[in-house]
């Protein structure tokens, strides 16, 4: 199987995170591959696994599309066990939004060739809209399993679960599609260091947009469909009322509701 | 004026509260046309009539629920070619949000996500990094699709109602989609929905097992019940509970936080609630820095001392 696993360099969440710049975008100092895209890539490794792992052709191929540092999203994955590596990556594509992300990344992934199944995490961690899988499933007209909390593959078809909030559901779809994994999927494991010292001999591709056919007029701020206008930091929610349970802290939360006019 | 669109799917008997703040956006926006899905009940029509709605499309196909949302995608893509619509606007579940990505490619539209308002111009707010920035954002094309946020427009009927039309709109095919072969209903609690409430009482690993007192002060105060990550993976409620990153993002006026130490991830999905309530017995967790009202204390003595006394002072 040719599985191809989307790998985001985002900036760490348990740092402030900045909006920087004249076109708002997320300031990329302190990156790191996006937490939620290491379920898409155990997912895939226990695919490869299951069927034979690398030396029976299987493979895992984790892409990033971003500037120079999203190399190490895809250095990453490879310690963690993907086959290779491609980074796409443009000074034109500085500003993408989600539609002209879904472009450049649905050109990659027609650029591969063959594949059999892309996989996602369920959004990013930055800009958390869960709309780059869809809008990569529309472009390539393949037929997509989002928020999948199981996955299994057998012959040409998928079978997934997902929860929906009123009703869980069981899903099936032929082969080559897209999938988006939630974080119910798997324990995405740790590179260890074998597969540290595994990931130096693999090779990462490196790919422009011409490589991979996109007008850069497609991309960046200029293909972008949105724009960010105006952004403001919020001031931080600073602590309140701090008080220890002398018996009646109960009561005394009550107090703060009727106080509050919350009752 | 834009003319709006407003993706309705499958309403039952009666709209729930975010699909009554989509249409009144929509009308103070300009006219507003809804693209529906499923069965149109008499409670529901009056309710389009009193909100304004010029117009109700119905899709070709009857099967949209068979498949994960690329049909319900094409249909809303062609219902708003069919009304002209400048706005295409969806709630921000997670379905109308992938909705809404596929629509904004089938129309070359800019998408929107997590908004919550809209100015005259089309012109989005919403913030971003985990309420961390508020930004302005605008779709750069002819048409945007805009999926909102529950809880940020006030419900309100038009000042006059409307007798809409009915017109049927032909759904294009579909290259391929995920097919759903099985669905199992979950039992509804009863109790409000967690992303609409405007309580929400949330309960951690520190419930250890029983998320009783939360229930019960929930129920005192009308509110929907939340859990943190390490409460559902637990098993101990429902995963459909989880605020956070990966769970639900809310906004309630207020959220009360039960044994939760405040992660980072949990604080992404709450920290822009109105006012933040927490009890916790570990003086040092984070939770503390964002709670407008802290209680260091045992959530087993806290909880039922609050709700009893709710109940004795709601007599
Ligand atoms: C990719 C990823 C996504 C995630 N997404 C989410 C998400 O969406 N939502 C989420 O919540 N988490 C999420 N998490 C998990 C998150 O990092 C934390 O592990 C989780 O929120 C911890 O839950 P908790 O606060 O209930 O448990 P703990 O961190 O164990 O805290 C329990 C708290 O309860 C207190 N306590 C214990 N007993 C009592 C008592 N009797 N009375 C009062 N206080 C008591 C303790 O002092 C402690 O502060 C995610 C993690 C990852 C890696």
């Amino acid at each position: 199987m040719k599985i191809v696993v989307l790998v985001k360099h985002v900036p760490d969440a348990q740092f402030d995170r900045h909006l920087n710049g004249a076109g708002n975008t997320v300031d990329r100092d302190e990156s790191i591959l996006s937490e939620l895209d290491e379920y898409a890539l155990e997912a895939a490794l226990q695919l490869a696994e299951a069927r034979g792992g690398s030396k029976a052709g299987n493979q895992v191929i984790a892409l990033s599309m971003g500037p120079s540092g999203a190399v190490n999203a895809v250095k990453k994955a490879l310690q963690m066990g993907a086959t290779e590596g491609v980074h796409v990556t443009d000074d034109a594509l500085a500003g993408s939004d989600a539609a002209a992300t879904s472009l450049a990344l649905a050109a990659a992934v027609r650029h591969l060739g063959g594949v059999d199944l892309v996989l996602t995490g369920m959004a990013s961690t930055d800009g958390e809209t869960s709309l780059v899988p869809a809008q990569l499933a529309e472009r390539l007209g393949l037929p997509q399993v989002t928020f999948a909390s199981t996955l299994e593959v057998d012959g040409g078809r998928l079978t997934a679960r997902r929860d929906a909030d009123t009703s869980s559901e069981t899903v099936e779809a032929p082969l080559p599609a897209i999938v988006s994994v939630t974080d119910q999927i798997n324990e995405p494991r740790y590179p260890n260091f074998k597969g540290i010292i595994a990931a130096k001999r693999k090779s990462i591709t490196t790919l422009s947009l011409a490589d991979i056919g996109v007008d850069p007029a497609q991309v960046g701020f200029a293909g972008s469909w949105t724009s960010v206008a105006s952004a403001e930091q919020r001031p931080p929610r600073t602590a309140g009322t701090i008080i220890t349970d002398e018996g009646d802290a109960g009561i005394k939360l009550v107090d703060f509701l009727a106080a509050q006019k919350l009752l | 004026m834009a003319k709006v669109l407003v993706f309705i799917d499958n309403p039952g008997a009666s709209l729930k509260k975010s699909s009554l703040e989509l249409l009144t956006l929509a009308r103070s926006l300009g006219g507003s046309t809804v693209g529906l899905n499923g069965d149109l009940s008499d409670g529901v029509a009056a309710t389009f009539a009193e909100y304004g709605v010029d117009s109700i499309l119905h899709p070709s196909a009857q099967d949209l629920d068979d498949f994960l949302v690329a049909p319900k995608a094409a249909y809303v893509a062609a219902a708003a070619e069919a009304s002209g619509a400048a706005i295409v606007l969806l709630d921000n579940s997670p379905e109308g949000k992938e909705i809404a990505a596929r629509v904004g490619i089938r129309l070359n539209a800019g998408v929107i996500t997590d908004v919550v308002a809209v100015d005259g111009d089309g012109t989005a707010h919403k913030s971003v990094l985990a309420g961390s920035y508020s930004t302005a954002c605008k779709a750069t094309t002819p048409v945007s699709v805009l999926t909102l946020k529950a809880n940020n427009v006030i419900p309100e009927p038009a000042p006059a109602p409307t007798t809409p039309e009915t017109v049927t709109v032909d759904v294009p095919a579909v290259a391929a989609a995920a097919r759903i072969t099985a669905r199992e209903q979950k039992v509804a609690s009863g109790r409000p929905d967690l992303t609409d409430a405007r309580i929400v009482v949330a309960g951690g690993r520190g419930m250890d097992g029983d998320f009783g007192p939360v229930e019960e002060l929930a129920d005192a105060l009308g509110a929907a019940v939340g859990a943190s990550r390490a409460a559902t993976d637990a098993g101990w409620i429902s995963h459909d509970a989880q605020v956070g990153q990966t769970g639900k993002t809310v906004s309630p006026q207020l959220y009360i936080s039960a044994g939760i130490s405040g992660a980072i991830q949990q604080k992404a999905g709450m920290q822009t609630s109105q006012v933040i309530v927490a009890v916790n017995k570990d003086a040092e967790s984070p939770v503390f820095e964002i709670a407008d009202f802290g209680i260091i204390g045992d959530v087993f003595d806290v909880l039922p001392q609050a709700a009893a006394e709710i109940k004795k002072r709601k007599g």
